[in-house]
């Protein structure tokens, strides 16, 4: 740990990146977005808006949706990250979800199809079942300036679909 | 935009951290979630010189319901109380707070008592902390203090806590049987800061007047704010057509908001008005709903 006066401005970081064990010195003030495009070379993290409002930069997080531009390197040491790189099969096949995507035309500039993507995996891999309604509400904070909403939706609908059986018309019941 | 270099500190122990932070004082933040800290430093709103994380001091965690009393501690994520059924049974006021914060990523990693220390005047947590009562725990190395919510918001962006003193806990006193609650905002976009909300929380007794109210309004000034008035024009009498109206207009009297690019004063006070009318009459209507159903 190299310090300053009574703490460090760089620190060893060790993680799971997409199932690899990874060990790096990172400087302090690195975002966990910077680390994994600049130090790991995984750019199908995108950057857009780098103050938590876009969503672009979503990975996960032991499971959980994050914002990787809120978020230092050295606080996810000791954790296990996803990212968009993470979900094809070592042989490339593609994700049911990323597969989706491809089938309902969910990817305009895909700038925004990462986050998107990992957002809605976790909505999968929850295993709850949930009305459109839901769905709208669970990505509302993922945004797609090509506005590309409706096939985006459809996409991840019908992986929904897929894994969990059809979404409910509207939430009926208040949740 | 990329954070601004700092020093960077990880305790291990609440007493690691209070000396931490009683020796770097005002040159330092503290670090939990980093949701609203890491913006402000992304935007060089913010440059603090020291980070102190906080993650790794374990008696930050507690998340539990001891007699009476709901107590979060400053670890505790936002998502960890959205999914915690004590909590919707013990503070649903709380629990009705948690969809209307920012999106589930932000939840994911933000904290309560994180949000509660920022004392942004638009976010929903410092409005539930003045509607229930709450109590917030501070240490330093001159050790404890109970700081009551009414004595903890100051200003904009501003608390009571003082530059050494680290926020510990947030104590909510458990929710009396019978209370009803809901909070209630307008907002450009679901997820964005509010243009005006209201937590609100009531109980009535057998004969349905109101024994016990707590209207707390945020995005109107710079902090949260009860809104005494309305409560009074409330307090002993039933939900009518009658006693809405008046609330109303004793809210739209008592508020002074300021304006901005997203809404004039004028049409904040109106606003105000409507949310109020909206939540009172759900309550009317819902006459059944008791605390610990589901909202």
């Amino acid at each position: 740990m190299t310090t300053n006066e009574v703490g460090s401005v760089s620190a060893p970081v060790s993680l799971t990146v997409n199932g690899t064990t990874v060990e790096r010195d990172v400087a302090v003030r690195t975002s966990l977005a910077d680390f994994l495009r600049e130090d790991l070379r995984l750019t199908g993290t995108h950057l857009g808006c780098e103050h938590g409002v876009c969503g672009a930069c979503t990975v996960l997080l032991d499971g959980a949706a994050v914002r990787s531009c809120l978020m230092l390197a050295v606080q996810a040491d000791g954790t296990a990250i996803t990212t968009i790189e993470g979900l094809a099969a070592p042989d490339g096949t593609l994700s049911p979800l990323q597969q989706s995507f491809m089938d309902h035309h969910g990817f305009q500039c895909a700038f925004c199809a990462p986050g998107f993507i990992l957002t809605a995996q976790t909505l999968i891999d929850r295993g709850v079942p949930l009305s459109r309604e839901d769905l709208r509400a669970e990505i509302s904070g993922n945004l797609c300036r090509c506005t590309g909403y409706a096939s985006i939706l459809e996409s991840i609908e019908a992986a929904i679909t897929e894994a969990l059986g059809p979404l409910a018309d509207s939430n009926g019941a208040a949740k | 935009m990329k954070f601004p270099g700092f020093v960077y500190h990880r305790p291990t122990s609440l007493e690691e951290a209070v000396e931490l932070l009683g020796r770097l004082g005002g040159e330092a933040k503290v670090l939990a979630g980093g949701q609203s800290l890491l913006p402000v430093m992304a935007l060089r709103l913010g440059q603090p010189e020291h980070l102190i994380d906080i993650s790794r001091v374990r008696e930050l965690d507690v998340l539990a319901h001891d007699e009476g009393v709901v107590r979060v501690g400053a670890m505790v994520t936002h998502a960890q109380v959205e999914d915690a059924p004590m909590i919707r049974r013990y503070a649903p006021l709380l629990a009705d707070a948690m969809p209307w914060i920012a999106h589930r990523a932000v939840r994911n990693r933000g904290t309560v008592c994180g949000s509660l220390a920022h004392a942004d005047p638009a976010a929903e947590l410092p409005a539930i902390a003045l509607a229930l009562d709450a109590s917030l725990v501070a240490r330093s190395v001159r050790g404890e203090r109970i700081i009551a919510a009414s004595d903890f918001f100051e200003g904009f962006l501003t608390t009571s806590l003082a530059p050494d003193e680290l926020l510990c806990e947030v104590r909510f006193p458990a929710v009396a049987p019978g209370t009803v609650t809901a909070v209630n905002e307008v907002c450009r976009r679901h997820g964005d800061y509010a243009m005006v909300g209201l937590a609100a929380s009531l109980r009535r007794d057998s004969a349905g007047s109101i024994d016990d109210i707590a209207l707390a309004l945020f995005a109107i000034g710079s902090t949260a704010v009860r809104a005494t008035n309305a409560e009074n024009a409330l307090r002993g009498r039933a939900l009518t057509d009658d006693t809405i109206a008046a609330a109303v207009t004793a809210l739209r009297e008592e508020l002074d908001p300021p304006g901005d690019n997203h809404a004039s004063p004028a049409y904040r006070r109106h606003v105000a008005g409507v949310v109020l009318d909206r939540t009172l009459r759900r309550f009317a209507s819902d006459a059944e709903t008791i605390s610990g159903d589901a909202a």
